[in-house]
């Protein structure tokens, strides 16, 4: 008996010490080398293109440090592992930069603000022809996602509200298939799924993302305690970042057809995604809406948005639970709990060459 | 000097050693969310203990304020009944093949391969089609069950019936006994316990079939509320959900031997001799 709990004394030191140095690995942030993942989407394959190229290597270059670009297959889980601490950035729409890492207490940054969508989500009805058709029907999309904001925003362009419909959650992956399924009658969904439903027999696209432009923006979103304590991987980011916008405001062919090959389709089809992007290409054009009174607005909105669906997390008592700065002084909600910031120094930096 | 293979624990110290790892688990736990709440306060990876029970009781005891609902029993309850379903659709259809299968050897000759294969179609890579032919509501989530669990079933009874002792036939068949009589009143009887064996041993692979379905398309149930709260790291939801699929699954085992043990005694007693 004595020898047992000699042992399970031991065992008990030893899992202590595995728990400690587990979780001081999971805090750990000593890092030589600067990671951060991508998603594929139309307004983030510049970050490939990027990648492939060697641009990203030689702006990290000319600032002495390392950025590797992850490509990460699974969207939502690109920003958990973001919020988890294991990326110094990754690439996510405004909303769940909110949602995911600022509920979450990462205090993050939108570094880049790269493009809003104009057109690339929308609702889809089928054999219907008006978006007010859509009472009482059954709604397939990603529940919690930009589609569902969409979904929420259409709804009230017509008077109606959630409750006139019912929600039914359904994987990204799967909606294509889904439409051709009997009992699916109507659905939100983003491109390149949407611009492939939109083209099916009795589809008709009924409300899009361009009747809300400038709602839901596309941006890199940093770890604000890693940029602020190296300033060169914004400045290397954002470098590398215009070089390509440069390219893609040309109309360079072996650039895009890079991109559409490495997101799955066609020239054409890249081009046609393109046209529903309202993308940057100018770092002042991006500069000017990241400091327009528009967007502290728009962020109000999806922050009331996020809070009446419960996803600004448990603590949160009300839409302005999460504090959010943006330039100029401009902000919004608790002051004391600032977890997103929308900044414009190196976009700025970029319009003026000084990178 | 006793020999270690020679000690054995008293009561009370199994019952401790077999509580230990579970109390391990907490405390590891414990630490590593406290090291992390330390760094930061909103962290939703580790949750602390306060927060899980915080969350649960909001989930399980409070009404929900879109629909009224409690939404921790809607989800229990529609996730068993898909399951409990999906486990009976098979279950039934592994006994009407599995017996002809293994025992008659012209079904066995014009079905079998037929089984074998169809049993390695990975369900999953089919659900674009099972969602055109079966729709996305409840029959294509239990379709996916049977689809996914049925072929496990039906080869396992075959080989059993194929096991059977070719004696017991014979003497039946020299007593008179017609094929029909002798499904009837010697397979089914020792294959019922049998086909109960076969279901508890699916019952994991059920689960993944449940809450993959669940996953795709849903608006109530275990794996979609998982799945849903997954988009924004809501672990302080995630965790006890998981702890509470683990207890039912393991509750549905616990059940099915002992309803094996109370219908067929001699079947537990042949086991054990």
């Amino acid at each position: 008996m004595k020898s047992f709990l000699h042992s399970t004394l031991k065992l008990f030191v030893a899992t202590t010490l595995a728990s400690t140095v587990m979780a001081t690995s999971l805090l750990a942030d000593t890092k030589e080398k600067f990671q951060v993942a991508w998603t594929i989407y139309v307004g983030w394959m510049p970050w490939d293109y990027a990648q492939q190229t060697g641009i990203i290597d030689k702006w990290a270059k000319k600032y002495g440090i390392q950025i590797e670009m992850v490509q990460v297959n699974d969207y939502v889980e690109s920003i958990n592992q973001y919020t988890a601490g294991k990326f110094d950035g990754c690439v996510m729409t405004n909303m769940d930069a909110l949602t995911i890492p600022a509920a979450g207490g990462v205090d993050s940054t939108a570094l880049i603000v790269g493009d809003f969508s104009n057109g690339n989500d929308g609702i889809i009805l089928k054999n219907k022809k008006k978006l007010s058709d859509i009472k009482g029907q059954s709604v397939n999309l990603v529940e919690l996602s930009v589609s569902h904001y969409l979904l929420a925003r259409g709804l009230e362009s017509v008077g109606l509200k959630e409750k006139d419909i019912k929600v039914i959650n359904t994987s990204d992956a799967d909606i294509v298939a889904a439409f051709s399924s009997k009992d699916v009658t109507s659905l939100v969904t983003w491109n390149p799924q949407l611009s492939e439903i939109a083209g099916m027999k009795n589809a008709s696209l009924v409300f899009d993302s361009s009747k809300i432009p400038g709602e839901i923006i596309d941006m890199l979103v940093m770890n604000t305690k890693t940029i602020e304590e190296n300033p060169k991987l914004a400045k290397a980011l954002t470098g590398a970042w215009y070089e390509v916008m440069a390219l893609m405001k040309k109309g360079d062919e072996s650039a895009l057809k890079a991109m559409a090959t490495a997101s799955g389709t066609d020239l054409a089809g890249f081009n046609a995604q393109l046209k529903t992007t309202m993308l940057f290409h100018d770092a002042s054009e991006a500069v000017k809406f990241t400091t327009s009174d528009a967007l502290p607005k728009t962020m109000q909105k999806v922050s009331q948005f996020s809070f009446d669906h419960g996803i600004l997390g448990d603590s949160a008592k009300n839409a302005a639970y999460v504090g959010m700065q943006f330039p100029n002084g401009k902000t919004y909600g608790n002051q004391s709990n600032v977890k997103l910031r929308f900044i414009d120094t190196y976009m700025k930096m970029a319009s003026d060459g000084t990178l | 000097m006793k020999r270690l293979i020679n000690h054995r624990p008293s009561r009370a110290n199994a019952l401790w050693m077999g509580v230990l790892p579970f109390i391990l688990i907490g405390i590891v736990y414990l630490f590593a969310s406290h090291a992390r709440l330390a760094e930061n306060p909103d962290d939703k990876l580790l949750p602390s203990f306060t927060q899980i029970v915080q969350t649960m009781e909001k989930s399980a005891l409070t009404p929900s304020k879109r629909s009224g609902e409690i939404l921790f029993i809607q989800d229990t309850l529609a996730s068993l009944s898909r399951l409990g379903l999906g486990v009976l659709i098979s279950a039934l259809l592994g006994l009407a093949l599995g017996i002809p299968l293994g025992l008659i050897p012209l079904v066995r000759s014009g079905l079998s391969p037929f089984v074998a294969a169809f049993s390695m179609v990975p369900p999953i890579a089919i659900l674009p089609i099972l969602f055109i032919v079966f729709g996305m509501g409840e029959v294509a989530k239990v379709a996916l069950i049977v689809i996914g669990v049925t072929p496990l079933i039906v080869r396992d009874l075959q080989q059993r019936v194929e096991e059977f002792s070719r004696e017991q036939l014979i003497k039946a068949q020299t007593l008179g006994a017609s094929t029909w009589t002798l499904v009837i009143r010697i397979i089914l009887p020792q294959m019922l316990p049998r086909l109960l064996d076969s279901v508890r041993l699916t019952l994991g692979t059920a689960w993944i079939f449940l809450i993959s379905a669940e996953a795709i398309a849903a608006t109530e149930g275990l794996g979609y509320r998982i799945f849903l709260v997954r988009r924004y790291l809501a672990m302080d939801l995630i965790l006890p959900y998981v702890v509470w699929i683990t207890l039912l699954a393991f509750l549905a085992d616990f059940l099915l031997k002992k309803f094996t043990c109370k219908l067929f005694p001699w079947y537990e007693t042949k086991e054990r001799a």
